[in-house]
């Protein structure tokens, strides 16, 4: 349980700022501002039922685009943050096995995007008009699509401090992977938003899990690899 | 020696192929795989075994890379590296050669919902930015350790991507092979030939690649010691 005292010093450090999670709720209400503006008027309830199906396609894409965008802020500040100041090193010396260190950052990234996405889901709401039955099927999505995102995120974040141009390839090389998580939860998110229930999203679901699942232990694995000196 | 004997053999069978493909290989009559010019499916003589190569050519680098963890010599990592930028070769020329195709047969370059389509297109995409994290970083150790993790994470990407994206959208309008094996064979020897062909090509442009590698380190050598 030595990893929850890592997450805890991150999270600690964290609140005491709230820069990162400032910006990245922030970068994220903007995204979807600017895409409610996109859509036009398009994007309010007064209009006709033509438009307001362009709506149902396009939005599950657009939430998913605000947070991993914005999840992408925190990625590439999670361990380089750490990089500057030496910390690293600190981190490194600690008598906990090297995987202790990953699952560390995978909580506290992990709480630091889901806030965000919680506070940004109501506005999503606010600004598109929708009426989401299944809560919990949707947080369900939310949150099995952030782990994913989080297990290799922050496994290519700590890669990615190595090298010399850190924070522009994160995303370069990180989005490929995360290909599988992206498109199973935008049409997870997309079925659940048009009032779908949960068993219709059976497939994706399992897709999501096999993804978590399967990259959270290779994570386990090779992570000592990617801070080893 | 024996480099030179897979080279020459690898010339000849891309000759035999050649010929084949274009003076021996039926053209099966389906309307399906078949559409604009009934000639186009002679490239799929090509396509196939060039898409199945690229395959081929980044297991390789998941193999290497998991045995550079594991050894940590410097071989694998050359190995990871040359079979990385042939493959990444194969799979545009796949994208490419599918594309010249799809515009003969499907009427468009680039049909956005296909599976096939999307799971080479996420491979090359893959494998692109792993040659963007062997350039970012200087150190030759440190390049190795870290290219070799993402060529571990990026490999097993790739089968989730494929389930995804055959969730997301089943269909394909691409042929599925019903080989009926005695009335087709000549269809088959061709495409047996050119699939050796191209595993021949795959493997010789990769142990070329590791002897560009190893004369550059070579090199590297020499001007150090001139140096001092």
């Amino acid at each position: 349980m030595k990893f929850l005292h890592i997450a805890w010093k991150d999270l600690k450090a964290e609140f005491r700022t709230k820069q990162m999670l400032n910006s990245m709720v922030m970068f994220s209400f903007l995204v979807i501002v600017i895409f409610s503006f996109a859509f036009g008027k398009e994007s309010s309830i007064y209009i006709s039922v033509i438009d307001r199906k362009i709506v149902d396609l396009l939005a599950p894409g657009m939430l998913w685009i605000a947070f991993t965008f914005a999840g992408m802020l925190g990625l590439s500040r999670s361990f380089a943050g750490e990089k500057e100041e030496g910390c690293l090193e600190g981190l490194k010396l600690c008598p906990v096995d090297r995987s202790d260190i990953y699952n560390g950052k995978v909580i506290s990234n992990t709480v630091l995007m889901f806030l965000m996405e919680i506070t940004t889901i109501p506005l999503f709401i606010v600004l598109f008009s929708y009426e989401i039955k299944n809560i919990p099927g949707l947080l369900l999505v939310v949150l099995l699509g952030t782990l994913g995102f989080i297990f290799v995120g922050t496994l290519l974040s700590a890669l990615t401090v190595n090298t010399r141009t850190r924070e522009i390839l994160l995303p370069v090389i990180l989005f490929p992977v995360l290909i599988p998580v992206i498109l199973s939860a935008v049409t997870a998110t997309g079925v659940l938003l048009a009032a779908g229930s949960i068993f219709e999203i059976a497939g994706e679901l399992r897709i999501l899990v096999i993804f978590d699942v399967i990259f959270f232990i290779v994570a386990q694995l090779v992570f000592e690899y990617t801070i080893e000196d | 020696m024996l480099k030179k004997i897979l080279y020459s053999l690898t010339a000849v069978l891309i000759l035999v192929s050649i010929y084949l493909v274009f003076f021996y290989a039926p053209i099966p009559v389906d309307p399906k795989s078949a559409g604009g010019d009934p000639e186009n499916f002679k490239i799929f003589y090509f396509h196939l075994p060039i898409a199945i190569s690229a395959y081929l050519a980044f297991a390789i680098v998941f193999v290497s890379s998991i045995m550079y963890l594991k050894t940590k010599k410097q071989e694998w990592d050359i190995v990871a590296l040359s079979s990385a930028e042939v493959g990444v070769v194969f799979a545009f020329l796949t994208l490419a050669t599918g594309s010249i195709w799809a515009r003969s047969a499907w009427g468009a370059y680039w049909v956005t919902w296909d599976v096939r389509l999307n799971t080479s297109l996420v491979l090359f995409l893959i494998y692109i930015s792993y040659l963007m994290v062997r350039q970012a970083v200087d150190e030759p150790e440190k390049r190795a350790r870290l290219s070799a993790v993402f060529g571990i994470v990026g490999f097993l990407g790739v089968p989730l991507s494929f389930m995804s994206i055959r969730l997301w959208n089943k269909t394909t309008i691409h042929p599925v092979a019903e080989l009926n094996y005695s009335t087709f064979s000549p269809l088959l020897t061709t495409l047996i030939t050119n699939f050796a062909a191209f595993f021949l090509l795959m493997a010789s442009l990769i142990i070329f690649r590791i002897g560009v590698e190893h004369l550059k380190e070579k090199g590297n050598e020499m001007k150090r010691k001139n140096s001092l």
